[in-house]
């Protein structure tokens, strides 16, 4: 292992050739000294014979085909987990950089990771209460899951996960070990910030594990910084039985990241210009959310990624909706009203929902519930689009029932405070209070029973 | 499919082998003429990586690796084992989850635990399990491919029978008699017609790329029922058809698979998870686990099989699954049963495609998928059929494959070409799912060319109206929509009572029988007798407010009852088992007409 090799045969962006080694694996990592002093870490991703592709972390500057010395590591990219992680703050590649030293564990594991076998995960059913109605009413959390947020440039996701964080840790599970994993990939500094400050603000920062690439950080390091920061999660959730969530910010940096490194090893490019292993790619980090039989700990993941020019169609957001159990959708709409949080909620969606909510998890009423609502909100589009052309004033009777419902529950249902922890209960009861506003044969999606026990006309004060 | 490794074949050639020259991804190349075959299976490496020949030449031959690839160094060995990539099939197959490659889940579990590792080296099926078997033949009788030659009950519901593989045939010189037997001890001895004796155990193998002969194919005829109501009635799909779900995310494709996995009058359901959630499959293991067939009263499980090749394991084997499950769904129609396989996501099978053909740098087409795109599809989609089997049985082979189209936009090539070759398309919709209309399948969007087809098993077993009162509910359908354009323009309330009456019947339809509860217990799964008669209810209702509104009476009248709404709830208010309560429906109706009449007297 200790043989060292002096000089490149050729560099290409985070690319670099290097020929006549001997003994070098696929995905092996390997280690650069450039000029002596500055010190690069680089990973194997072609091989031929004796001549391997190493792309670099931390980009090539200031290498040259003579200044270099490279040696061959013998293992994959590897990261040394202990449970004091938590509370520190790491690089996009896992090392430290908050002053307090380097990490002492003999614990190593390959960040890459490994699939769940599916017969051994266990289905993901206890919901996870943020306190938001939107996401509690009709976009259940559940413990386990992926859920990602999808949002747009200039839209307050950033707060939306901060509030999430804050009010699902405190609250019910007080009882269990909960954790904070978070991940910033290409992010500007003061996001970052506003994370810490945030952790900091709700006594949470002791459970945190911060890892952080930021924008000026070399791009090539934010490919490795979500498999890290996941393979630490696993350790804490299915060795140290502890409940964690990743907040993964901001996915697109990412699949951007890809894209660069994909084009300058010279790949077909499929989607605009994404390669064409993107969709595997995310699906090998979101995949790693869940709960495994018999460990009383899961992964639960709240990936953040802004939609370029806020199109849903843009393959990043279209692939991570294949790969996630739902997403979570920011509308600038409703941010120009001043809502908040802008949810828009027809498309957003938790796949896991059904199977965590109703009688013995939330209440009998809240599917029934939460039907009716998407049905209502998807009427109330229409019928905005109809007076759009002829009217507020030629509107039927109906419709202009449905505005006012429209109206009310994007203020009061979808909008709260930023601090503001509803319960359960307080979200299902201001379902029924705002779906009172529209007349009972409107509500074709709940079932009669419920109907009977739980609706009733909510008569307006002028 | 490592089964190879645990009992001795007839091996007798020195295998070949080669090294490794290049990795890249889940692509290596072996340098030189090596003398493989093209889609030969090979064993890469130390850790005997499964991987199969996709291209040869003099300098270079190049294999895809089912596993992943990290570690694997150049000079390393590689070995073909002269077979090309195949699946075990005996009984054991039913009831059990599968990866990509035919590698039992369960086992690799307790080998390796909760995560896959790779090159795993287990068997397909249980080797040593001993099933009883009841022989069907003789000594002296003369077999031809494909003929029975012992029934196992495999499962509480499903009756195996071992059969003499294609391309043998001979007279039985011994027959071992009825008792329990290994999947690998002979049952029978053949004399082959050159003199020589060939020994028949339960198990045979079969290339997953190659599709299984059959006598002939039979032109669609039957349904495939599903107890969806869309489909049933609306979208029909035959015994051996084709369908695609297309859908962008959130619509429903994955919802719609389970219901027809779960209710669907198939005697075997092959369900392919390719490319998509580890929850889900877990999710389908545990759901069919419990629910029960409606038909036997048996665990679901018992008459299903899985293919689990969730998005982060490796994309050949993502690639392979398909063909895995293609090939284990022939070998029970071989046995006379119907069959209908659920191939979620068809796309994800597309892109495995495109992202290999880019590690081989091929010259792309459309989108970056290979230009052989469509003709991997249509051989795909032609393996299904309704087929009369070389042993005289009758099966067939339905394909059902969800397309997962980039934006959610259908012109994107997967879901072009795949509609160039599937006869039934249920095309989803994402302003119905958004509004939260389960199924979302598009009324307007969607087709079926078996409809004619089907036309005279639905006289014959449901009612010689049923294709006509179908015809009218879609005819009610295609006018709400033209009467929608309108509206968006001017507003319903200027429209003249009749075209009134249209957009109400037509919501009743909407609500009351294209939407359909899958979380009911009533709604989940709907007799054809009972799409029928809501049918019939509909559009008689449909018949007697017309005849009030031509009498000049208003529709506010008419809305004023709440008839419409009850109708709308008869898919919650009649339970499955008591569909005497519709002759109830007709007198209401009738009684709202008296009402209407008296009121306006």
């Amino acid at each position: 292992m200790s043989i060292e090799y002096l000089g490149l045969s050729s560099i290409n962006g985070p690319l670099i050739a290097l020929e006549g080694v001997q003994d070098a694996f696929f995905d092996e990592i390997v280690e650069f000294v450039v000029d002596g002093t500055e010190r690069k870490i680089g990973r194997i991703v072609e091989i031929y014979e004796d001549k391997a592709v190493i792309q670099v972390f931390e980009g090539s500057d200031n290498m040259s085909l003579v200044n270099t010395h490279t040696k061959l590591t013998g293992h994959p990219m590897e990261i040394a987990l202990s449970p004091d992680m938590l509370g520190r703050t790491f690089n996009g590649i896992g090392q430290p950089i908050d002053d307090l030293g380097p990490l002492t564990s003999t614990l190593k594991r390959d960040v890459n990771g490994l699939p769940l076998n599916p017969i051994r995960r266990e289905y993901p059913r206890n919901y996870i209460r943020t306190g938001i109605s939107a996401i509690d009413g009709l976009t259940t959390l559940i413990r386990g899951q992926k859920l990602p947020i999808f949002s747009g440039n200039g839209l307050p996701h950033d707060q939306l996960a901060a509030q999430i964080v804050k009010q699902a840790s405190l609250g019910d599970n007080s009882g269990e070990q909960f954790a904070i994993v978070f991940a910033a990939m290409g992010v500007k500094h003061d996001v970052a910030e506003f994370f810490r400050r945030t952790f900091e603000e709700s006594g949470v920062s002791d459970h945190v594990a911060m890892f952080l690439n930021l924008a000026n950080d070399p791009v090539v390091e934010r490919l490795i910084t979500p498999k890290v920061a996941l393979t630490t999660a696993e350790y804490l959730a299915f060795e140290l039985n502890m409940h964690i969530l990743v907040i993964l910010t901001d996915m697109t940096s990412f699949a951007e990241a890809m894209r660069e490194v994909s084009s300058s090893k010279g790949e077909i490019p499929s989607r605009k210009g994404f390669p064409g292993y993107l969709y595997s790619e995310l699906a090998t980090i979101y995949e790693r959310a869940g709960i495994v039989q018999g460990v009383n700990g899961s992964v639960t993941q709240l990936p953040i990624l802004t939609m370029p020019n806020d199109d849903i169609t843009h393959p990043i957001p279209d692939l991570t909706g294949y790969i996630t159990e739902g997403q979570i959708v920011l509308d600038r709409g409703l941010h120009g009203q001043s809502v908040y949080p802008p949810i828009n909620i027809l498309p957003s969606l938790s796949r896991l929902m059904k199977d965590g909510i109703g009688a013995g998890y939330t209440r009998e009423d809240h599917q029934d519930l939460a039907n009716q609502l998407f049905a209502a909100y998807a009427k109330v589009g229409e019928a905005r689009n109809l007076a759009s052309v002829i009217g507020e004033d030629e509107l039927s009777p109906i419709d202009k029932k449905y505005l006012e419902f429209g109206k009310d529950f994007e203020a009061r249902y979808i909008g709260q405070g930023p601090a503001e922890n509803r319960t359960i209960e307080e979200t299902l009861d201001l379902g029924w209070e705002l779906l009172g506003l529209l007349p009972r044969e409107e509500l074709d999606r709940v079932d009669t029973k419920i109907l009977e026990k739980y609706y009733k006309p909510t008569v307006k004060e002028d | 499919m490592n089964t190879t490794d645990s009992y001795s074949r007839e091996v007798t050639a020195l295998l070949k082998t080669a090294q490794i020259y290049g990795i890249n991804g889940p692509v290596i190349y072996l340098k030189g003429n090596t003398g493989f075959r093209m889609s030969e299976m090979v064993y890469v490496g130390r850790e005997k990586l499964v991987g199969e020949v996709i291209s040869l030449d003099k300098d270079m031959t190049t294999v895809q690796v089912y596993e992943e690839t990290s570690g694997l160094k150049p000079g390393e060995t590689v070995t073909a084992t002269g077979n090309a990539v195949s699946v075990t099939l005996a009984p054991g197959i039913l009831n059990n989850i599968f990866d990509g490659i035919e590698r039992p889940l369960e086992r690799i579990a307790d080998t390796g635990g909760a995560f896959i590792t790779r090159g795993v080296s287990v068997d397909s099926l249980d080797i040593n399990k001993r099933w009883q078997a009841h022989m069907t033949v003789s000594v002296g009788d003369y077999l031809h491919s494909g003929d029975i030659i012992a029934e196992v009950p495999e499962t509480r519901a499903i009756v195996h029978k071992c059969m003499v593989p294609p391309d043998v045939e001979g007279t039985v010189v011994n027959v071992v008699p009825d008792g329990e037997y290994t999947i690998l001890e002979p049952l029978i001895t053949l004399e082959l017609t050159d003199g020589t004796q060939k020994e028949l155990p339960m198990m045979q193998q079969w290339p997953i790329r190659v599709a299984r002969p059959t006598h002939h194919r039979f032109p669609a005829s039957v349904p495939l029922v599903t107890g969806q109501r869309i489909i049933d009635t609306m979208f029909p799909i035959a015994k051996g058809g084709t369908a695609a779900i297309p859908g962008g995310f959130g619509t429903g494709k994955t919802m719609t698979q389970h219901q027809i996995a779960k209710w669907s009058d198939a005697d075997i359901i092959i369900y392919i998870g390719c490319g998509e959630r580890g929850n889900e499959m877990t999710q389908v293991l545990e759901e069919f686990s419990e629910l029960t067939d409606p038909k036997s009263g048996n665990p679901l499980m018992d008459r299903t099989t899985l293919i689990a090749n969730t998005s982060n394991m490796p994309v050949a084997a993502r690639e392979a699954s398909i063909y895995t499950g293609l090939t284990l769904a022939e070998y029970y129609r071989d046995m006379g049963y119907d069959v209908a396989i659920m191939a979620d996501s068809t796309s994800r099978w597309a892109e495995a495609l495109r992202e290999l053909s880019g590690r081989l740098e091929e010259m792309p087409a459309e989108e970056g998928f290979p230009a052989y795109l469509a003709s991997r599809l249509s051989a795909f989609y032609e393996r299904a059929g309704m087929m009369h089997n070389l042993n005289g049985t009758d099966g067939s082979v339905s394909i059902i494959g969800a397309v997962s189209p980039q934006g959610g936009d259908f012109s994107e090539p997967v879901t072009q070409n795949t509609k160039r070759f599937v006869r039934c398309f249920w095309g989803l919709d994402k302003s119905l799912a958004y509004s939260r209309h389960f199924p979302a399948i598009h009324w307007l969007t969607s087709y079926s060319e078996y409809l004619g087809d089907l036309a005279p098993w639905y006289q014959e077993h449901v009612s010689t109206k049923f294709v006509d009162y179908r015809n009218r509910l879609m005819a009610l359908l295609n006018q709400e929509s033209s009467l929608l354009e309108i509206v968006k323009l001017i507003g319903s309330d200027v429209l003249p009572d009749d075209q009134k009456l249209i957009l109400e019947i037509a919501r009743v339809i909407r609500l009351g029988f294209l939407q359909q509860n899958a979380f009911h217990k009533d709604d989940t799964c709907v007799s054809m007798e009972k799409q029928f008669l809501m049918m019939d209810t509909i559009l008689y209702l449909y018949k007697q407010a017309r005849a009030l509104v031509t009498m000049g009476h208003p529709m506010s009248v008419l809305k004023s009852e709440n008839i419409f709404e009850k109708v709308i709830a008869i898919k919650y208010d009649v339970p499955n088992d008591r569909l005497e309560m519709f002759a109830q429906y007709k007198n209401d109706i009738d009684e709202f007409y008296q009402r209407v009449l008296e009121k306006n007297a």
